[in-house]
This record gives C-alpha cells, sequence and structure tokens, in this order.
C-alpha cells in the first residue's frame, strides 16, 4: 500500500494532525527551558526566585508558539 | 465564517442523531444574548461575567483603599484581617513584579498599570472554574486585546519619555551588528517587537482560557455522557472523566494565577527593555 493509498483512508480535520505537529516544538522547548532551570537551582539554590521568574518568561515566549498553532484554524478557517 | 457555519452542522447534525454527547465547540464562547439584542451594546454571558468581575473589583478596591487611608489617618500599627489581604495582594504586585524588575522609583511609577492588569485577569480568570459563572472573561479576545494594547501603548510611552526618537533607532537598529546585517534584523526586530508583542500577549492569555474551558467542557459532558447515556460496564467510566474533570479544575485554578502573573510580568519586563540604557 502506498502513501497515497492510505492517506484517502484518513478523513476528519487535517487540522488536528497540523496542530499535533505545531505542539512538538514548544513541548520540547518549555521541556527544555524547565529541565535547565531545575539545574540552575540544585547548583544554586539560593537563586531560585529569580531564576523561576526567568523560567516563567521562557515558558510564556515558548508557549505562544503551540497557542498560535491552536488558534489558526480559527483565523484561517478549518 | 462558512467553516464556522459548517462545524455548527456537524455538532446539530451529532446532537440530532441522538448519541447524547454534545462535544464542546467553539461555540461555546458565543453564548445566547440574554440584553439589548440587535443593538452594538449586546450582552451575552461573558459580557454580563465580564461587568460582574468588574464591579466586584471596584468594590473591593474601594473597600481596601478606604480601609488603607482609615487605618494610616488613625495610626493603626495592626492590619485588620481583611486590610492584610489587600496589603499581600497589592504588595505582591508591587514588590515581587514591579520592583523586581524595574526598581523602586519606575516599579512605583507604573505600578497602577501593573496592578490593574494583574487584578483584571486574575478576577476574569478565575470565573473560569467559579460554579454557575463557568466560563472565563477573557475567554474571548476583545478584552485581552485592550489589555495587550494598554501595554503596548505603556511600553511605546515609557521607551519615548526615557530615550526620545532613540528608543525606535535602538530597538529597531541594535547596537553591535554589522551594518550589512540590518537588512536582516531590522524586519525581525519590526515584527517581534511592535507587532508579535501585543499579538502574544492577548492570544496567550485567550487561547489558555479557550483551552482550559473546552478541556473541563469536554470531560464533564463525558461525565453526563457516561453516566446518563452509557450502559452496563461503560458507567464506570464516568468516574474517571470526572476525576479528570476535578484534576483539571485544580490546575485551571493554578493556569487563571499563572496566565494573570505571565501576562503583567511580560508587560513589565516590555516596559523595562524600553527604559534600560542600553537604548
Amino acid at each position: 500500500m502506498d502513501v497515497t493509498t492510505i492517506a484517502a483512508g484518513v478523513s476528519g480535520s487535517l487540522g488536528v494532525i497540523g496542530y499535533g505537529l505545531a505542539a512538538i516544538g514548544p513541548g520540547v522547548g518549555v521541556g527544555l527551558v524547565v529541565s535547565k532551570t531545575i539545574e540552575s537551582i540544585a547548583r544554586q539554590p539560593e537563586l531560585a526566585a529569580k531564576l523561576q521568574v526567568t523560567m516563567w518568561l521562557g515558558i510564556a515566549f515558548t508557549e505562544a508558539l503551540a497557542l498560535i498553532g491552536l488558534a489558526t484554524p480559527f483565523i484561517f478557517g478549518v | 465564517m462558512v467553516h464556522a457555519l459548517d462545524l455548527l452542522n456537524i455538532a446539530v447534525a451529532h446532537q440530532e442523531s441522538g448519541s447524547g454527547f454534545e462535544a464542546p465547540s467553539i461555540f461555546e464562547f458565543y453564548p445566547q444574548v440574554v440584553l439589548f439584542a440587535g443593538t452594538p451594546f449586546e450582552l451575552d454571558r461573558i459580557m454580563l461575567i465580564r461587568l460582574l468581575v468588574t464591579s466586584l473589583l471596584v468594590f473591593v478596591f474601594w473597600l481596601w483603599a478606604r480601609k488603607f487611608k482609615s487605618s494610616a489617618e488613625q495610626g493603626k500599627l495592626v492590619p485588620s484581617r481583611f486590610q492584610l489581604m489587600g496589603e499581600i495582594s497589592v504588595d505582591f504586585v508591587r514588590k515581587s513584579i514591579a520592583h523586581d524588575q524595574l526598581g523602586q522609583k519606575d516599579g512605583d511609577r507604573f505600578l497602577p498599570l501593573l496592578a490593574t492588569i494583574f487584578f483584571i485577569t486574575l478576577g476574569m480568570n478565575v470565573t473560569g472554574i467559579i460554579p454557575s459563572l463557568n466560563i472565563a472573561g477573557t475567554s474571548r479576545i476583545g478584552l485581552p486585546i485592550v489589555m495587550a494594547l494598554a501595554a503596548y501603548v505603556t511600553f511605546i510611552y515609557a521607551g519615548v519619555k526615557a530615550h526620545g526618537a532613540g528608543f525606535f533607532k535602538a530597538s529597531l537598529f541594535p547596537a553591535g551588528v554589522p551594518a550589512a546585517f540590518y537588512i536582516l534584523v531590522t524586519p525581525i526586530e519590526l515584527l517581534s517587537t511592535f507587532i508579535l508583542r501585543p499579538v502574544t500577549l492577548a492570544l496567550r492569555l485567550t487561547m489558555n482560557m479557550i483551552a482550559g474551558h473546552l478541556l473541563l467542557v469536554l470531560c464533564f459532558s463525558a461525565t453526563q455522557f457516561f453516566f446518563f447515556n452509557a450502559t452496563g460496564i461503560m458507567k464506570a467510566f464516568g468516574a474517571g472523566t470526572f476525576l479528570f474533570g476535578f484534576v483539571f479544575t485544580l490546575f485551571e485554578i493554578l493556569v487563571a494565577f499563572l496566565q494573570a502573573y505571565v501576562f503583567t510580568l511580560l508587560t513589565t519586563v516590555y516596559i523595562q527593555l524600553a527604559l534600560s540604557d542600553e537604548h
């Protein structure tokens, strides 16, 4: 069975697959941000408060990509 | 619009087929108009919730302000429980957001805007998990856009006030970049600083609230379906989805607070970047 015949059998919204793909990057990104923060806090616990603020900022920037992915179907149609 | 109507048709077809399961859709966020239908001032559930939260916030802050003032005048040293609650709330924004990022002087200068953004966002987000309100005031993009615009205007104002036209020069042509690279760097900076910043501020908040609400609706409508429409062993799944719904409700409390915090923190950071001496 080649790819086209498999693809022909798929029904439903392509947007769902698109969003799944769009969520990979930010997912890895948020993971990296948090893991590095944990490492840094383990090394220097007295900096925890400062690092956490930076972590939330990093998460907010990274997460925005996934949320833009969530918003695109509403803007450009399903 | 056509796509939106298609979605509605699918949803209606599902309900008419009598499967008993109502999947949540984007129309959750366009509830029936309750008051003033047909005028530009149409009020639906979300708008009524927004009005309710706004009036509650104004009322509580009026009480707090009166309390702060009277106890300062009487020289009372020990605050009452209600006053302490207000002091802790306002001090959270003041100390751990404004002063941390902007320093004492500029922090106090921008505190009114930051505190307004924080408490409006928090109040509107929290309605998403309050029983019988059940939808966040920020889950339709109008309100987040207004707050993002306020943040946008403020950080540009802060930059222009501090550095004049140098603010635009420094943000569009960052120092230390070889001149030839400005062909690449300037469009990117223009896009990220002056377009993407307000857009992502508004989108981040709205999309978090929409996703959270849809998750909750999905969990609880599935619970309802499993308990009342499913047969036999399938009923047991209802307990699982109910547990998920409960856990997500707790998670939504965290998200409500976190989004208010992040929105305020980002506004502060944008102001701080505009004020900083690199410009």
